[in-house]
């Protein structure tokens, strides 16, 4: 693998990152679900790269899922949720902007330091590429915590996700089936949340979920 | 001939769980008696394979069956040291079944447990792997839990038997971890384990590990608390077999982990905890049992007391091996296990007595008991056999043992520098308080419940048991004398096992009239101290008849204790006879207040009230005190916590999750830069 090949990577990999911090941050539902759409493209073109490197066509075929899936048809889908749930104009408080940086720069810190050393035998570019995987996989589950709507902790759990497929393409030889599994997963558990909302919505008239707290008999 | 043993020996665990299952089936009228006649025949079979075993020279031999996980067949070893300890179950086994024919349709609910909880013994002993032991050891405890609760109606009983066997699972979890520590590369059994003994924090986690796991079933401190309760809520001849025969396997386990698979190039100062945590369970045991009010648990806290002053022996034989004193290791190894032997043979009998008494009497209880001297005469004689060995009276055989452990101690300073020397001054010093202390128990035991006047009218319409506890009072009674007059002999028969323990005979210092600590040197001949013992008593007894008043004389009672008759009892109220807790005041407030904790509360009504007075008095065992009230709290906290984070909201239960899953990385990384 020649320079460019490493360097496009990378970059690919550190755009993929990039965005997770976007995501961290934003307030407005529909800035969000924007942001991991380009997030998603990002990772398919990453995916597509990939595959051109390692001269592994099965790559292209996961590219094209995550741009189909993930790029395109979850995005629609959202943003039609929103429109139906009328909340366009939603905003959402999170962490603040300095907190959610400084705990987002912390994860990759640590993601860093525990995968550089653990994989210290395996390629160059692999172990970079993992780093920033897990990083991308702890700010999804950081999104999840950190956020009150339903729907932008479905966003950070596929932001999750993302991550994965992001280890799974940087990673030479790994078939194809657990990227196609994982893809399938995420679907199913797209449909899932769909019915949820509604059903959180019918119930609450509001996608908070202190609401559910309130009913499974939470502290008092 | 010599390889025929250990496949007969298998065989007998077989038929015992066997005839568990059978009596499982059986018709309810005739399971007890099928259980308890079909572990006498076994456990007197086994009798004599084992003593065979270890007269025919005790050559290890080993056998593989496969049953066990997949992959991993069950190896059995007999050697030298389980032959010893078979020899002493299977007479405890014998005496017990014995006694279990004695049935009077109480026993019935969990007989099939009985043989199961012998099988479970016998196939500790005969363990060749971890795995093995581990099977044995929680059969042991899992049946003897269920033979606690035979008379599960009564509260006591039920709360007894969970604390024995929360105590038994904290134990079997260290086992469990302890042997996985000793593993050598995940094979388990003892010839690979033997090869590669432990070194370093291994073999250091492996001995506490060891002296939790199997301590606290021996019932050594600070994990005694539930062996005084357990031991009186069984039934008689169950509690016979645990104090007399489990105790001893767990020590066996101990000294199988510590004498033999952790080997013998371990420092001194290992034996330094045994000694310790034995000299402190002496003298609590031998306190406790002097202040109790329930006959079984008396009996059961000076088992706490013989176990510690064994453990002692125990640590003295190890400190000894490891500083290449053989000839000392042997003495001190060779008189714990007589010390075992005697303590299985007496205390068994008494507590099959006790038993027998609970029944015969329908109380535990010294404050209803008293006078049973002239109405179970027979009983009585053997209480007096088992009761001169608990107190250590020559020529019995707890003197012998108890001898033979003083010899060794007082032998030990030579062992290590400074420190090792006050420390075996203390445990000395403390050894003789514990057989004095022992010595007042059995005292105020048959002062209280056999002499005097019948306190209860159950106690004063009690009579002797049936034939078949007789034999077992009269076998064991038998046994105790025996094992009293020739040390040395006995001593002889266990040589495989302090040969397997310490690498060196008995030898010279065991012959069969005489047992000396060394060779060159006198030493104690329970024969020709018998026979003078003897001859001085029929002196005295002549001179008596010689010169005593002719005629006899009917007086009333000695009368301090005796109230003024009352009109409607003209012989004096026999509840104000001297009883139990008046025999332990002086030593309850001696030692008592700052030891245990007792503290008197007198409640003196005012005059002219009509309430009666009362005196209460508390006692607290310092480990219960110190060790378990904490720990039962700290579950409590800790279960309320538990309980919190089930009622986290959805987002905190995620915060957890990510949080676990931080420290994790964070902890791989911190060292992945160390």
């Amino acid at each position: 693998m020649g320079h460019l090949a490493y360097d496009a990577a990378h970059l690919f990999g550190g755009a993929v990152l990039a965005l997770s911090f976007v995501l961290l941050y934003q307030r407005r539902l529909t800035a969000v679900i924007n942001a991991y759409a380009l997030q998603a493209l990002v990772l398919a073109i990453a995916a597509a790269w990939q595959g051109w490197a390692q001269g592994a066509p099965h790559l292209f075929l996961t590219a094209a899922i995550t741009l189909g899936v993930k790029a395109i048809a979850i995005p629609l889908g959202m943003h039609s949720f929103v429109r139906r749930l009328g909340m366009n104009r939603a905003v959402e408080s999170a962490l603040g902007v300095f907190p959610s940086m400084a705990l987002g720069v912390g994860l990759v810190a640590l993601s860093i330091m525990v995968v550089l050393p653990v994989t210290a035998q395996s390629h160059m570019l692999t172990r970079e590429d993992l780093a920033l995987a897990l990083s991308v996989v702890l700010m999804g589950m950081l999104m999840m915590i950190s956020r009150r709507t339903a729907l932008t902790q479905v966003i950070g759990f596929m932001s999750m996700e993302n991550g994965l497929i992001l280890a799974a393409v940087s990673v030479e030889g790994m078939p194809l089936v657990v990227e196609l599994s994982v893809a399938v997963l995420v679907l199913l558990a797209f449909a899932v949340f769909g019915v949820f909302f509604f059903r959180i919505r019918d119930q609450f008239d509001s996608l908070h979920l202190d609401h559910l707290d309130r009913v499974d008999g939470g502290p008092r | 001939m010599t390889a025929l043993f250990l496949p007969a020996m298998a065989a007998l665990v077989s038929a015992l769980l066997a005839l568990a299952v059978a009596s499982a089936v059986a018709a309810d009228a005739n399971r007890a008696h099928l259980a308890a006649m079909g572990s006498l025949g076994i456990c007197g079979l086994g009798v004599i394979l084992s003593t065979g075993f270890l007269l025919t020279g005790g050559q290890a031999d080993g056998l593989t069956i496969g049953v066990g996980l997949p992959g991993m067949p069950l190896h059995l070893v007999l050697d030298g040291l389980s032959g010893a300890f078979l020899v002493l179950l299977m007479l405890a086994g014998v005496a017990a079944s014995a006694a279990a024919l004695d049935d009077h349709g109480a026993y019935r609910a969990t007989a099939p447990f009985f043989p199961a909880f012998i099988a479970g013994m016998a196939l500790t002993l005969l363990a060749g792997d971890g795995f093995a032991l581990l099977l044995g050891f929680e059969v042991m405890s899992i049946a003897s839990f269920a033979l606690v609760l035979t008379d599960h109606r009564t509260p006591e009983v039920r709360s007894a038997a969970l604390l024995y066997i929360g105590v038994a699972t904290v134990g079997a979890v260290c086992l469990v971890a302890a042997l996985g520590l000793l593993s050598f590369g995940g094979d388990f059994s003892f010839a690979v384990i033997r090869a590669h003994p432990p070194e370093g924090w291994r073999a250091t986690a492996i001995m506490v590990l060891t002296l939790i796991g199997a301590g606290s079933k021996a019932g050594l401190v600070p994990l005694h608390v539930w062996l005084p309760p357990a031991h009186a809520a069984a039934p008689g001849h169950v509690s016979a077999l645990m104090s007399g025969a489990m105790t001893k396997i767990a020590l066996y386990v101990l000294i199988r982990l510590m004498f033999d698979l952790c080997g013998p190039g371990q420092p001194i100062w290992w034996g330094a905890p045994l000694v310790i945590l034995g000299a402190v369970g002496a003298v609590l045991g031998g306190l406790r049992a002097n202040m109790e009010a329930d006959i079984k648990t008396v009996l059961a806290s000076s088992t706490v007391e013989h176990i510690g002053l064994i453990a002692v022996g125990l640590g003295v034989a190890l400190a000894a091996r490891s500083a290449d004193l053989t000839g000392l290791a042997a003495l001190a190894f060779g008189g714990a296990l007589l010390h075992a032997m005697a303590h299985a043979l007496f205390k068994s009998l008494l507590f099959l007595a006790a038993g027998a008494t609970q029944h015969a009497a329908g109380t535990r209880r010294l404050d209803r008991l008293g006078g049973l001297i002239a109405r179970m005469p027979k009983t009585t004689v053997m209480v007096l056999i088992g009761a001169a060995g608990l107190s250590a009276l020559p020529p019995t055989g707890g003197f012998a043992g108890e001898w033979s452990l003083m010899q060794a101690v007082i032998a030990a300073p030579r062992i290590g520098g400074l420190g090792w020397q006050i420390l075996m001054c203390v445990a000395a010093a403390m050894m003789a308080l514990a057989a004095a202390l022992a010595a007042s128990a059995a005292v105020r035991l048959i002062g209280v419940a056999w002499l005097g006047r019948p306190r209860s009218p159950r106690a004063a319409g009690a009579t002797d048991p049936g034939r078949p506890m007789l034999a077992a009072l009269a076998g064991l009674a038998g046994l105790s004398i025996a094992v009293g007059l020739f040390p040395g002999a006995v001593l002889g028969l266990l040589a495989p096992a302090i040969g397997f323990a310490t690498g060196a005979g008995p030898g010279a210092h065991a012959g069969a009239f005489m047992i000396a600590a060394q060779t060159d040197q006198p030493g104690y001949a329970a024969p020709a101290i018998a026979v003078v013992l003897g001859l001085a008593g029929a002196a005295v007894f002549f001179a008596i008849r010689r010169w005593t008043v002719a005629g006899e004389r009917r007086a009333p009672a000695w009368d301090c204790g005796f109230g003024a008759p009352p009109a409607w009892l003209p012989f004096g109220d026999p509840a104000t006879q001297y009883g139990g807790a008046s025999f332990a005041q002086p030593l309850r407030r001696a030692l008592g207040t700052s030891l245990m904790a007792a503290r008197e509360k007198v409640d003196m009504p005012d005059p002219g009230d009509l309430r009666p007075a009362s005196l209460t008095v508390t006692l607290a065992d310092p480990s219960a005190a110190y060790l378990f009230a904490p720990s039962g709290r700290l579950r409590d906290r800790l279960a309320e916590y538990a309980d919190r984070m089930q009622l986290l909201t959805i987002r905190s239960t995620l915060a957890v999750m990510f949080i676990a899953l931080l420290v994790f990385l964070i902890a791989i990384a911190g060292l992945q830069h160390l």
